[in-house]
């Protein structure tokens, strides 16, 4: 069997097809060192869990233990394939520094404890201030990494049980965005694509989405198109060279903070060369005429000049998407989190519906997640949404789900709209909120503006519950740490971005006390003593299978509909799509199918909001715009970023999740090989702007905005200038320090980025902050660490390439 | 015809929405969407100062097309002020106390635009009715604005 490198070929070989084929398999696998496939124990089910891309595999097991990966021959998603995070990452499983007992606070400083008392500690304050103050004292911040029944579980306990609004996930800062965009165009949640739109798709655009390192197996399915005959034409949108931009037909890399004008100078072109279809909007949508006032005032030279695009190039762009037969879009962060996130997303959207090019093969709209459950916590109402995409503003729809959960309709808040995550922290700021409960998610890292938020995580008024399987910056500023157990080590589902739900079973034992975090979830509903109103516990399942049960019943006639899937179909399978129920008993591919959508006024998820101003629309005003259920085109003003590069601050800077690392690095750090392919942060600048500031390869130079400072090697790559590029999410963990930067000089991107979120989708930016870049120390001949086979790839010929050597060879099996 | 009358009173109250705003936006920095969201929308009214400043010219008035400064050096030191309290949970009653005086502003300013858009009508004068139209939805969005932040607000400032 071939053996790969696959730090220095991180999409592995080609396995070139043509439109509308299947994709050929490929099985990748990686083995602990000494380990055969042949003595390997037992393979059990599950999916990846470093990105969103849902790639199904199997996990080793050796005596107990964990001992690699083989990605999942006959799964719908990846047929097989893995990419580098998967095929290394899981060896944090076995990391020796795993929390394995509760912490709790005495005398400032975190020491062991047994669960009993640990578990009091936390049941018992949070009784106190509910006692004191009432739910508004409470708050809840989880993740994009646990499982469906655990946030279906949470979701119960903090909206049906303790009454409080104050319940979001990290996907806040990561796919808010998408949801957001998708119930603006279609009234509800839900990815109208499939990612085998790519097989048939004859142009695909992608939209400050680089693909190549978030979903390198996705990547890898379009590279083989682009191998095969036929290949689809590529357009992207990014200010950086990514590998997607160098493969594309078209490459925008527009100005940070201009996607709205770029969008609207796309539409423009398309609407006024025609390239619409107009049976299509007059059947199906509402909304098309204000586009076409809207755009209309907007011709291209106007778009490009704010964009700073050759004019050209964008009318191409609109050549391209304008008469594609089959387009598939997918948007991500370089849309999400950035300026006027939610109305250029929307616009994506309003591409495919003037194109009525939805539901079928090739004709999908994918608004991506970043991580690999983030679509759970949405559905499960997780997130600052209710379970089942049930509209908090539809009174019927809380009825219904007080009758799911045998609760008054009075006892689920749903007075305004769930709290969002950016919103709990200034509550917490303000002294408001007073209990903050955690769940594998590490603020102190990735929320924007950082020395704020250590303030206001270190508060002594503030009681804050860590539950994590690593001692993360976060969790070393807790009052109480909950060691849980991870992927691996316990069993549940999860969906993908493509509405792909997967089974992942209970592999080997959670090392020391850590317990699963469905558990620790029922552990403190029982110590809370919640109840339904007919004095029955409120949470009325003791493992995951039955929250699984539970969860299918409070889905049931809803968009993403689980009624007909189970832990036994699941098991064995190559991943169904949902809605799933007696109808669909095989999953749905594709949403959405001739024009019909989820948007009627008593059906819908959202009534909308105003793409400027983030205000809700009632109910009245939803009906006399869509009374028949149809999709909603929005037009949307640009303007201007509210911080703007210039005087002291002459840089953009944006930020960004490679390929070697994902999140906080909390696992992926722990993984030699991931480790040693991206050991430290660097900053990216272009060529013109490093010669005209006299700076070299390898040059340490300070990156300074308004908030604060950071120190990084420069890589001199290839991007548009005016800019610097900074990886996000490197903390300090695996630092001296330990959670912050201490007297030394910081390294976190997020010390830099701003306090400012989209006010449609609450989705933090990161990508646009004003920063000024000066020298440090000069390097001479020591390039900087960066990843040369990614978007930081060197200009310079001297830089030495990536590569994993001896420890990174995985296996490739073609068939 | 007193159409002078409300072009008038409308220059002077856009620039009054635009003054809450912008003094809103500086006494809650720390509260970031509202800081962000009024400026915003500060810039509508601007622009529609500007714009009855132009038509005004037609009905022999002579406004100031300019909006009115910048909040002043007053309430700038406010502004620290905000900062300070924003550590303090008084911020929360503070920001909905702003936000009821913004709804009553604009709903004054969308009152006006309502009487120029039927004064307009009467009168027959369409570049009048146009400028409404354009500008009136606006104010619209910034009631909404209020009201949605309002109803937002208010359970967690007055029920902790
Ligand atoms: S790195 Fe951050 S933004 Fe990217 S997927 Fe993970 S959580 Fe989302």
């Amino acid at each position: 069997m071939p053996h790969v490198d696959r730090i220095a070929e991180p999409w592995g070989t080609r396995t070139p097809y043509g439109p509308g084929e299947p994709w050929p398999v490929r099985v990748d696998s990686f083995l602990e060192a000494g380990v055969r496939a042949q003595d390997v124990d037992r393979w059990v089910q599950s999916a990846t869990i470093l990105h969103s891309n849902g790639d199904g595999l199997d996990i080793a097991v050796k005596d107990g233990r964990v001992v690699g990966v083989r990605g999942r021959a006959e799964d719908r998603v990846n047929h097989g394939r893995l990419g580098p995070k998967d095929l290394y990452g899981w060896q944090a499983v076995n990391a020796p520094d795993r929390l394995v007992r509760p912490l709790v606070r005495q005398n400032g400083r975190l020491v062991e404890t047994d669960w009993d008392t640990a578990m009091e500690r936390v049941a018992g304050r949070a009784r106190q201030l509910l006692d004191e103050q009432g739910p508004s004292a409470i708050g809840f911040y989880t993740t994009g990494q646990l499982f469906l029944e655990e946030y279906y579980t949470l979701a119960v306990i903090a909206h049906g049980g303790i009454g409080t609004s104050h319940l979001d996930g990290n996907t806040r800062l990561c796919t808010a965005t998408a949801a957001a965009a998708l119930k603006e165009s279609f009234g509800s949640d839900g990815q109208p694509g499939s990612y085998t739109d790519v097989d048939h798709a004859d142009v695909i655009a992608l939209y400050g989405h680089n693909v190549a390192e978030t979903q390198t197996v996705l990547w890898t399915r379009i590279l083989d198109r682009l191998a095969g005959p036929n290949p689809p034409a590529l357009v992207c949108v990014d200010p950086r060279e990514t590998p997607v931009a160098r493969a594309a037909t078209v490459h925008l890399a527009n100005r940070p903070g201009t996607n709205v004008a770029l969008m609207n100078g796309l539409l423009h072109e398309i609407i006024a060369n025609g390239w619409i279809d107009e049976r299509y909007l007059r059947d199906h949508v509402v909304g098309f005429e204000e586009l076409q006032k809207r755009v209309h005032d907007f011709p291209v030279e106007e778009a490009a000049r704010i964009c700073d695009v050759p004019p050209d190039a964008l009318r191409e762009a609109a050549r391209l998407i304008g008469t594609a037969r089959r387009l598939l879009s997918t948007v991500l962060q370089g849309f999400y989190q950035a300026h006027q996130a939610t109305a250029a997303a929307v616009q994506v959207n309003n591409i495919h519906l003037v194109r009525g090019m939805l539901g079928r093969p090739g004709c999908g709209v994918l608004q991506m997640n970043g991580q690999p459950t983030a679509q759970n916590t949405r559905e499960c109402g997780a997130d600052g949404d209710l379970p089942g995409f049930r509209n908090w503003s539809n009174d019927t729809h809380v009825r219904d789900l007080a009758r799911v959960w045998n609760v008054d309709p009075m006892d689920i808040p749903h007075y305004a709209p769930p709290t969002h995550a950016m919103q709990m922290f200034r509550y917490a700021e303000e002294g408001s909120i007073r209990f903050l409960y955690v769940t594998g998610t590490n603020p102190a890292v990735s929320l924007p503006e950082l020395e704020r938020i250590r303030s206001i995580l270190a508060q002594d008024r503030l009681f804050l519950v860590v539950q994590d399987i690593f001692l993360s910056e976060t969790a070393q500023l807790a009052d109480v740490v909950l060691p849980a157990a991870t992927w691996a080590e316990k069993t549940g589902t999860f969906t993908n971005a493509d509405r792909t739900v997967h089974l992942s079973d209970k592999a080997v034992e959670p090392p020391g006390e850590a317990r699963p975090d469905l558990d620790i979830f029922l552990d403190l509903a029982h110590r809370l003593d919640l109840r339904d109103k007919d004095g029955a516990p409120l949470v009325k399942w003791g493992d995951a299978e039955g929250a699984f049960e539970a969860w299918k019943e409070c889905s049931r006639g809803r968009p993403c509909d689980y009624s007909g899937l189970s832990y036994a179909r699941l098991r064995g399978s190559g991943g169904i799509q949902w809605p799933c129920d007696a109808d669909r008993p095989g999953g749905t591919e594709r949403l959405y199918a001739e024009g019909r959508f989820w948007s009627a006024p008593d059906y819908c998820e959202a009534y909308g909001r105003d793409l400027l101003t983030g205000a809700p629309l009632s109910d009245t005003e939803y009906k006399a715009l869509n009374p028949d259920g149809k999709a909603i085109i929005k037009a949307a003003e640009y303007v201007p970023p509210h911080e703007q590069a210039g005087g002291e601050f002459p840089f953009w800077l944006t930020t960004g999740r490679t390929l070697y690392h994902f999140h906080t690095r909390t696992k992926t750090a722990r993984a030699p090989q991931l480790q040693r392919a991206a050991p430290e942060p660097w900053v990216e600048m272009s060529p013109a702007d490093a010669s005209r500031d006299g700076f070299a390869e390898g040059d340490l130079l300070e990156i300074a905005t308004a908030r604060g400072s950071v120190r990084a090697r420069l890589r001199i790559t290839e991007m548009r200038d005016g800019l610097v590029f900074l990886p996000f999410h490197y903390g300090y963990w695996d630092l001296p320090g330990g959670c912050g930067p201490g007297a030394g000089s910081g390294r976190a991107a997020n010390e830099l980025t701003i306090t400012d979120w989209d006010p449609v989708s609450k989705q933090p930016l990161f990508k646009t902050a004003a920063a000024r870049v000066s020298l440090v120390e000069v390097c001479p001949g020591t390039p900087s660490l960066a990843p040369t086979t990614t978007a930081s790839r060197p200009v310079s010929a001297e830089v030495p390439a990536t590569a994993g050597g001896a420890e990174a060879q995985a296996e490739e099996s073609l068939s | 015809m007193n159409l002078d009358l409300v072009i008038r009173e409308l220059h002077r109250s856009e620039n009054e929405l635009a003054h809450v705003l912008l003094r809103m936006s500086e006494r809650h920095k720390t509260d970031h969407e509202t800081y962000h969201v009024a400026r915003d929308l500060a810039a509508w009214c601007h622009d529609h100062v500007r714009a009855l400043a132009e038509a005004g010219k037609d009905y022999g008035l002579d406004l100031d097309p300019s909006p009115a400064g910048d909040p002043s050096m007053v309430e700038r030191l406010r502004d620290k002020a905000a900062e300070w309290l924003g550590r303090r949970p008084e911020p929360g009653l503070l920001l909905l106390a702003d936000f009821r005086h913004l709804y009553l502003a604009a709903s004054e300013v969308s009152l006006d635009w309502e009487l120029l858009a039927q004064a307009a009508q009467g009168a027959k004068q369409r570049d009048l009715l146009e400028l409404a139209r354009r500008c009136h939805p606006q104010t619209l969005r910034q009631l909404r604005w209020a009201n949605a932040r309002l109803k937002e607000s208010a359970p967690q400032a007055l029920a902790s």
